[in-house]
């Protein structure tokens, strides 16, 4: 295993993974895949989660060095938790972004990692930003990060409809995801989707064998 | 009511104080035609399971320096806790000083909480210091125990990034180790058929990785009650020589 974690280009074990985030009418899915890899060759968790409560309606997922991206995501929380106690209301989508964007912009020497937040507040629905590795923020109406989405840009870019049902969402994360994790070797697992609406959070998960099977025989 | 904390908090940002130094040092040795001693790495298999009542860890025996076994059999298996214990894989001084800082700041905070500690707890404070130390301490560990919340096992690996699972395996033989797992692991097993199942892991990766040898130790951490069986099993005993070697001198 040693071997395994000497070769990689992110150090130690790394979410090479598929993340994505998009609005519908509505709400907000934010889907990611549970694959957590060493080097290329070896993965080290078949079930790891990727989307990260850091509020009430506020998810976030990581993708990058699983250490790095777990140091800040836990600060991150702490920091969100403590401003919305302090402003005695939900947190702001925007802020807890910003909170992440701080975080990686003032250390974008030591960190490898990017994020896409998503979420739900009174102030402007749901909303989907993206943290880039340098500490870009980004806000758009949908998003996807990792190793796994340069598989599916083409087919994000065609199919996204401003404005989806929640079912007609459901289908076109579900399908990214399928694609992605079916191209790139560093993404796979189960799939992980979050619901984000303004009465609450549900969480669903497709098992890979119940995945949209796209020409594979 | 403000709280003592007794333990000492690190000053924020990353030390690296000694790094400078063993550069020089690497330099001027060089310099001189020799090389720095390689550090002595426990080329490892650990594992451990949850099983119905509690956690099984495991391990082999075998330390090395370079391609010469330097222990035959040490132990790696850690004491963190009455609750607690740590298997570490990667250099053997940096797992054993970073269990041993770990155990003696999580017995301060058992004092001042006034509780049996969680392995939480215990996983919070070793994955924040290898974070800081950016992945130059090479310890991988494996990392269970059973507290009012019931058993728990963690791996963590040495950049800082954590993982709880029901089965965990870390080392140069955890490939083989996993195998083993991926084969056999149910939930809820009985404690026989856990130690029998994580024997059989760190035999795999006894036998199958150059790294790991000598013998197999168990800890079994059941609520209330820990089993240290060093050494369960003696896989590789030292055999015993047959015919003198004047005896089998051709005579003359």
């Amino acid at each position: 295993m040693e071997r395994h974690y000497m070769d990689s280009k992110i150090k130690g074990v790394s979410t090479g993974t598929t993340i994505l985030a998009v609005t519908f009418n509505g709400g907000v899915i934010i889907g990611s895949d549970s694959r957590a890899s060493m080097g290329g060759n070896y993965v080290c968790s078949k079930t790891i989660n990727k989307l990260i409560q850091v509020h009430d309606r506020i998810f976030c997922c990581i993708a990058g060095s699983l250490a790095d991206a777990q140091a800040v995501t836990k600060t991150a929380k702490f920091q969100i938790s403590l401003h919305s106690i302090q402003m005695e209301s939900p947190p702001l989508v925007k802020a807890a972004a910003s909170v992440m964007k701080e975080l990686c912009y003032n250390n974008k020497e030591e960190l490898q990692a990017g994020f896409i937040t998503a979420g739900w507040d009174k102030k402007k629905g749901p909303q989907v930003y993206t943290v880039a590795l340098g500490g870009m923020l980004l806000s758009l109406p949908f998003t996807i990060g990792g190793s796994g989405s340069t598989y599916i840009y083409g087919y994000t870019d065609a199919k996204y409809k401003p404005d989806m049902s929640r079912e007609e969402c459901l289908q076109f994360a579900t399908n990214a995801l399928a694609l992605a994790m079916g191209r790139d070797n560093v993404s796979g697992g189960v799939a992980h989707l979050v619901v984000i609406t303004e009465g609450g959070v549900e969480h669903v998960v497709i098992p890979g064998d119940k995945l949209p099977k796209f020409h594979d025989e | 009511m403000a709280t003592l904390s007794v333990c000492q908090q690190p000053i924020g940002g990353f030390s690296f104080e000694y790094c400078k130094r063993n550069a020089v040092l690497e330099f001027e040795c060089n310099k001189l035609g020799h090389s720095i001693p390689a550090a002595r790495k426990t080329g490892t298999t650990i594992c451990g399971v949850v099983f119905k009542d509690g956690i099984v860890l495991g391990a082999d025996t075998r330390a090395t320096e370079g391609m010469i076994v330097a222990d035959k059999n040490c132990s790696k298996i850690h004491y963190i806790s009455p609750n607690i214990y740590c298997c570490g894989a990667g250099t053997a001084a940096d797992t054993e000083m970073t269990t041993q800082i770990i155990s003696s700041n999580l017995e301060l905070h058992s004092l001042s909480t006034g509780r049996l500690p969680r392995v939480a707890t215990a996983n919070r404070m070793l994955k924040q210091m290898l974070f800081r130390y950016q992945g130059h301490i090479g310890a991988a560990l494996v990392l269970g125990g059973v507290d009012c919340n019931g058993p728990h096992l963690y791996s963590i690996y040495p950049h800082g990034s954590t993982d709880k699972l029901p089965y965990v395996t870390m080392g140069s033989g955890s490939l083989a180790a996993m195998a083993v797992f991926e084969d056999r692991y149910e939930q809820n097993m009985e404690e026989e058929d856990a130690k029998r199942l994580v024997r059989d892991a760190i035999a795999a990766g006894i036998f199958n990785d150059l790294g790991s040898g000598s013998n197999i130790d168990l800890c079994v951490i059941t609520k209330g009650k820990v089993d240290y069986l060093r050494p369960h099993d003696m896989a590789n005993k030292k055999g015993v020589r047959r015919v003198h070697e004047l005896e089998a001198l051709p005579r003359p």
